[in-house]
């Protein structure tokens, strides 16, 4: 809550630079009440999801790349705010992680509200060799503990990235999963599982 | 017998999608396509030669067009200017979204054809907009009126009036559309759609800022999916990707949409549009 | 009644004539439910016909093995400009329908 106010503030500074630099600012500002006008609530896509929150805003106003300096102080803040499980244990079922990993359900006006969702991940990464059907949007992640090592530092990393991307990217194109309360811990915890347990078929 | 007959009915889809579920296909690299992907290019190549369904619904939305129809009994090719003069349909879906000094608004088809159906023929917009687009064993009229109209600029190029400032206004607001990121996942149409050779799943995602991939994105709307049997068009598919956007609804015949249509077929401009299209 | 508008073209190029017609028909197998769960009837094209000037060309006899709102191809020889082509089909529930056409260059 701290780090949203935080960037809200850095957002409003960062939001007046950079609305001087870019001539585009007019159509920018013509989009954004369009859209607020044309948007209403269906099934659980309330009409407020329109509105860009403080790291969005900054995204959409850089064209996703923010000067290095303030990407970096927000990511720190982002970090943060990465909760991570009170046992320690980082290594969840990646049978389970699999089965996450597959699912892409959640959050659009025809899902059933509330938990839980699917990781949507192959939708955009290439995972288990065994599902040849992968999106590229993001990178492969096939082998991913082999390459990496499975370190405690990797699995903290795997987790924090998987809790809230923009830790480590701030315009990455990847969304927070567990910063937005999507996947719970024990879910993320099985896909760190999927991409860094030896015996995952990712790292046979 | 004396006439030589062959026949080749062309049969359900379901039986090519069968089969590809039998044996797993190959992991195809980024930027190429599976042999399901390929094998349906060549039916729907073939489909667009030789018979697509959605001539059907073009059929009805012809007769639609030419009917005096609506509490005022008017018949659109007697009221409706698409931007041609009232009643011409030749060429005017390639030419719009244009601004219409009249509405005062730039459109697009399909909202011109229903500013039409309420304005001269005296039909409600928002019964229009309850159920706007096609589901089972229902098709929207002006979802045929659109397929006819786009049906009559088949074979000619993309020629959005750029030129208009209305136009211009509304095509960099589009822009400006496809890049605002927002929702529970961060996402705007350009996560997808805003690079080269990007896929989700299997499915390719043209780049609506290039004139292939903005060409790519607007060639086959109107369409026939065949999953399901229905006919949608485009405003349905700007609707349907701002539900997996984890966006709220637009609103029907929206200025959003007219804005996101209007940036990417006019980044298609010059290409040609080869008609009404075919879906899996 | 419902309506089961369809679309025929018959385009000669040499001496072979190709004929499309699309039919507008729900081809339901019998096999699929609705949303309440219940059964849909069947209902399917059993028979098409193609007549040339009046004199039937080709018959054909389907079943629930093809899509909804299918489209025909088929090519006939000794066909000229502007002979009349139709088309008729008849469902098992004694639906039926009917199109024509003249024949032109392809």
């Amino acid at each position: 809550m701290n780090n949203i106010s935080r960037i809200s503030l850095l957002a409003a500074a960062l939001l007046t630079l950079v609305a001087a630099a870019h001539a585009d600012g007019d159509y920018r500002a013509q989009a954004l009440s369009m859209m607020k006008q044309d948007f209403v609530t269906k099934g659980q896509a309330s009409a407020d999801r329109i509105s860009e929150d403080g790291l969005q805003a900054i995204c959409n106003r850089t064209g996703n790349k923010p000067p290095p300096e303030i990407a970096h102080r927000l990511e720190a803040d982002q970090l943060a705010g990465v909760k991570l499980p009170a046992d320690g244990k980082l290594l969840g079922d990646w049978k389970s992680g699999e089965q996450i990993a597959q699912s892409g359900r959640g959050f659009t006006w025809t899902d059933a509200p509330g938990l839980p969702v699917g990781g949507n991940c192959y939708n955009c990464h290439q995972i288990a060799p065994k599902e040849t059907s992968f999106g590229t949007v993001g990178p492969s992640l096939f082998q991913f503990g082999k390459l990496r090592g499975n370190t405690a530092e990797m699995q903290k990393y795997v987790y924090s990235k998987i809790y809230n991307a923009k830790s480590f990217n701030l315009c990455s194109a990847m969304p927070r999963f567990g910063h937005i309360g999507a996947l719970t811990e024990k879910q993320i915890k099985d896909l760190v599982g999927l991409l860094m347990d030896p015996e995952s078929p990712v790292n046979k | 017998m004396k006439y030589r007959i062959a026949m080749a009915a062309i049969l359900a889809l379901t039986m090519q999608a069968a089969s590809a579920q039998d044996k797993p296909a190959a992991a195809v690299p980024a930027g190429q396509k599976d042999a399901t992907t390929l094998e349906f290019e060549k039916f729907r190549t073939q489909m667009e030669q030789e018979g697509n369904p959605a001539e059907l619904f073009e059929l009805q939305g012809e007769e639609f067009w030419k009917a005096k129809r609506g509490p005022k009994n008017v018949a659109l090719t007697a009221s409706c200017d698409l931007g041609l003069g009232v009643g011409v349909v030749k060429g005017a879906y390639v030419q719009m979204p244009r601004y219409f000094a009249d509405a005062g608004k730039v459109m697009d088809a399909e909202r011109r054809i229903v500013w039409c159906m309420v304005e001269k023929q005296g039909y409600k917009f928002d019964d229009l907009a309850r159920r706007p687009f096609a589901g089972d064993n229902y098709t929207p009229e002006q979802t045929s009126l659109v397929t006819y109209v786009a049906a009559q600029s088949a074979n000619m190029k993309f020629a959005v009036p750029l030129k208009d400032p209305h136009v211009r206004e509304v095509y960099e607001i589009g822009k400006e559309v496809v890049a605002y990121r927002a929702g529970p996942y961060d996402f705007s149409c350009n996560t997808c759609h805003g690079a080269d050779g990007k896929r989700i799943r299997m499915q390719n995602l043209p780049n609506l800022g290039t004139p292939q991939g903005a060409l790519s994105a607007v060639l086959g709307w109107p369409g026939y999916r065949m999953t399901g049997s229905v006919m949608l068009t485009h405003q349905w598919r700007m609707s349907d990707c701002f539900r997996q956007q984890r966006f709220p609804q637009p609103k029907y015949a929206s200025d959003t949409i007219t804005a996101l249509l209007t940036y990417m077929t006019a980044n298609a401009n010059g290409h040609m549009y080869k008609g009404l299209g075919i879906k899996r | 009644m419902a309506s089961y508008p369809i679309r025929i073209r018959a385009l000669l190029k040499g001496d072979v004539t190709s004929i499309t017609a699309i039919v507008s028909h729900p081809m339901e197998t019998g096999l699929r439910k609705d949303d309440a769960g219940k059964t849909i009837p069947p209902q399917y094209i059993q028979v098409l016909t193609v007549e040339l000037n009046g004199k039937k060309v080709m018959e054909s006899h389907l079943n629930t093995a093809v899509s909804t709102n299918p489209v025909f191809n088929f090519k006939i020889k000794g066909a000229k400009l502007g002979d009349k082509i139709v088309v008729n089909w008849v469902d098992n529930t004694g639906e039926k329908g009917s199109g024509e056409t003249t024949v032109i260059p392809g």
